[in-house]
């Protein structure tokens, strides 16, 4: 009987085309993980090289044998790197801090509070999520530079604070924590700040995480803003300090110094990011977009 | 509780809550609200000077101005060439890695995270990385033509050599940069299928294929086209990718997009006329909005919710 095929060599045959599939899956990944991850690797690589056996190399070599921390006093010295990396730590510190206490208590009175007009406040509100950052920038910039906040840190930082979106976020997680816990505040004669700092905050405070370290992110990495409002150096951010860097710093060639900057201005971000991965990776899948 | 007492405390709750709220209004009301209509305002102002903040006329000049600018027509090439290959791409090569991820027993959460990084890096830094590997300096062809040569292909410099080049390159980093977002979410859509389909599709020996084509896609289509949504949106804003790859004198270098020629036209060497920003701001918002429109209809038939 030709059609007689044991059990046992179906489930061998299965067996064999899972691994081999297996094994192709896992190359394929593999191969978009070395495109990942291979520009940090030769960033981190050509910052330990020095100078001259950079230039030296024809051929790019893939290690090296002699590694030097040269680049890296290089960087902090040749150029104002670690100017432009404390005026993005106040920048992304001030935002933040000013973005929760502006949204919290917004979020607060969508969530908790009755009064007259709130659903279309609201819808208002939400409205205005559509709006690109294109369109209202030209008026921003003209309007920072009519107040002389250019080239200050006020100027930087305050068309950067709102965002609808995470007032949205925290209202709708506010939302879920019941009446009755409100009442009973009330009863005890908890006041309504009190019961939002003492109460709310606390229980959501996963959510008041996720939607600060999202936005410690979109500051650090924001280029389009500063570059327009700074042009003294002073006040330069590390994206614009990178572009100044790439443009004028080290006599322009002194690559090695340059990949030095870079991994300087990237390893933040990745330590907070290793840190919080859970955190930051499903407030993203909650609603972040990239830009 | 008397009508009366009702009324007053209405009331305190109204003036409480709008004081909550007065933050948030005056921000919004000051950077958002305002800029929005004033920047139709300044598109139609023809001859606007910031200096004095006089303008001679009302009309549509400032619009046919940027309409017949041939930086702004090369920003427009650019900024399609790039949507049309990145978008398809990048969402095609999210869905494929998502794909092979679910389909793993291992390792899958080092691989989601490894391939997130993009996500969180400052895209100017790791720019300039991608500018020097693709770079032809006198020292050296640059570790891309390294690659070229092992297939007897000649140097070409990415950087500032031939547009189609420079056209690859920016693709290659837009899509670098936009694949950790498209990735997690597909991730977390393919997860939410529940497995009872698949259970009862493999009972009829249900190919892998057909598996795939009739569950796992309309499962997810929802998601599928939010990303190829916001991924339009997001690439026809493209700007700093290019800035980090080409320096910020992107008409120079034949590589301007429509976002960077209204800042060019704000601020810089050829700045000074936020008339002809505004007005280009709003062409880039109307093809955005078309384009959107456009997909929405068509997810109408496809998308099954």
């Amino acid at each position: 009987m030709e059609n007689k095929v044991s059990y046992e060599t179906i489930e061998r045959r299965d067996q064999r085309w899972q691994t081999v599939r297996h094994v192709i899956v896992y190359a394929l990944l593999t191969l978009w993980g070395i495109t990942v991850l291979f520009p940090f690797y030769w960033m981190l690589l050509t910052s330990v090289k020095s100078y001259a056996s950079y230039n030296g190399e024809h051929i790019p070599a893939f290690f090296t044998l002699s590694p030097t921390l040269q680049n890296y006093t290089e960087a902090f010295t040749a150029v104002s790197l670690g100017r432009y990396f404390l005026n993005t730590l106040l920048f992304t510190v001030g935002t933040t801090a000013l973005m929760l206490i502006v949204i919290v208590p917004a979020a607060f009175a969508f969530s908790r509070l009755n009064f007259r007009g709130k659903n279309i406040l609201f819808a208002l509100f939400l409205s205005l999520m559509m709006i690109p950052n294109e369109l209202v920038v030209i008026t921003n910039f003209v309007t920072v530079t009519d107040l002389d906040l250019r080239n200050s840190f006020l100027g930087l930082i305050l068309p950067s604070v709102t965002s609808v979106f995470y007032i949205y976020l925290l209202k709708e997680n506010f939302s879920q924590i019941p009446d009755e816990l409100y009442y009973a505040a009330k009863v005890d004669g908890t006041s309504d700040l009190k019961y939002l700092l003492k109460v709310m905050l606390p229980i959501c405070r996963p959510t008041v995480v996720t939607v600060t370290i999202l936005k410690v992110i979109e500051c650090w990495n924001s280029y389009v803003w500063p570059r327009l409002v700074t042009d003294d150096p002073a006040y330069f951010l590390v994206s614009n300090g990178i572009q100044e860097i790439r443009e004028n710093g080290f006599g322009r060639e002194n690559i090695p110094a340059m990949m030095a900057a870079v991994v300087v201005i990237s390893v933040p971000l990745i330590v907070l990011f290793l840190i919080f991965r859970k955190k930051i990776m499903e407030g993203v899948a909650r609603g972040g977009t990239k830009g | 509780m008397t009508a009366e007492a009702e009324t007053i405390k209405m009331e305190n709750n109204n003036r409480k809550a709008w004081l909550y709220l007065l933050p948030a209004i005056l921000f919004l009301a000051v950077f958002m609200v305002y800029p929005l209509f004033d920047v139709f305002v300044y598109s139609f102002e023809e001859g606007y000077n910031s200096a004095s903040q006089t303008f001679t006329g009302i009309g549509l000049y400032n619009y046919s101005y940027v309409l017949h600018d041939p930086y702004f027509l090369q920003a427009v090439q650019n900024t399609f060439i790039l949507v049309i290959i990145t978008v398809p791409l990048s969402t095609g090569l999210a869905l494929l890695i998502s794909v092979g991820l679910a389909s793993i027993p291992k390792l899958r959460e080092l691989y989601q995270t490894v391939y997130f990084l993009p996500y969180v890096t400052n895209t100017l830094a790791v720019g300039l990385v991608f500018m020097i590997l693709f770079k032809r300096t006198p020292y050296t062809d640059g570790l891309a033509n390294l690659l070229l040569s092992l297939v007897n292909l000649g140097p070409i410099d990415f950087i500032d050599g031939p547009y189609w080049a420079k056209m690859f390159v920016l693709c290659f980093y837009t899509v670098w940069v936009v694949m950790p977002f498209k990735i997690l979410i597909l991730t977390s859509a393919l997860a939410s299928v529940r497995q009872d389909y698949y259970d009862a599709a493999r009972i009829d020996g249900t190919s892998r294929f057909r598996m795939f084509y009739k569950i796992t896609l309309p499962m997810i289509s929802p998601m599928l086209f939010y990303l190829i949504i916001t991924g339009f949106i997001g690439a026809f804003k493209a700007y700093s990718d290019a800035v980090a790859l080409f320096g910020t004198n992107l008409n120079a270098a034949e590589m301007n997009t429509i976002v960077g020629y209204v800042y060019d036209m704000l601020y810089g060497d050829s700045g000074g006329f936020p008339s002809y920003a505004s007005a280009a701001a709003i062409i880039l918002f109307a093809i955005v909005l078309t384009i959107t429109c456009i997909n929405l209809l068509v997810s109408r038939k496809h998308v099954h919710y």
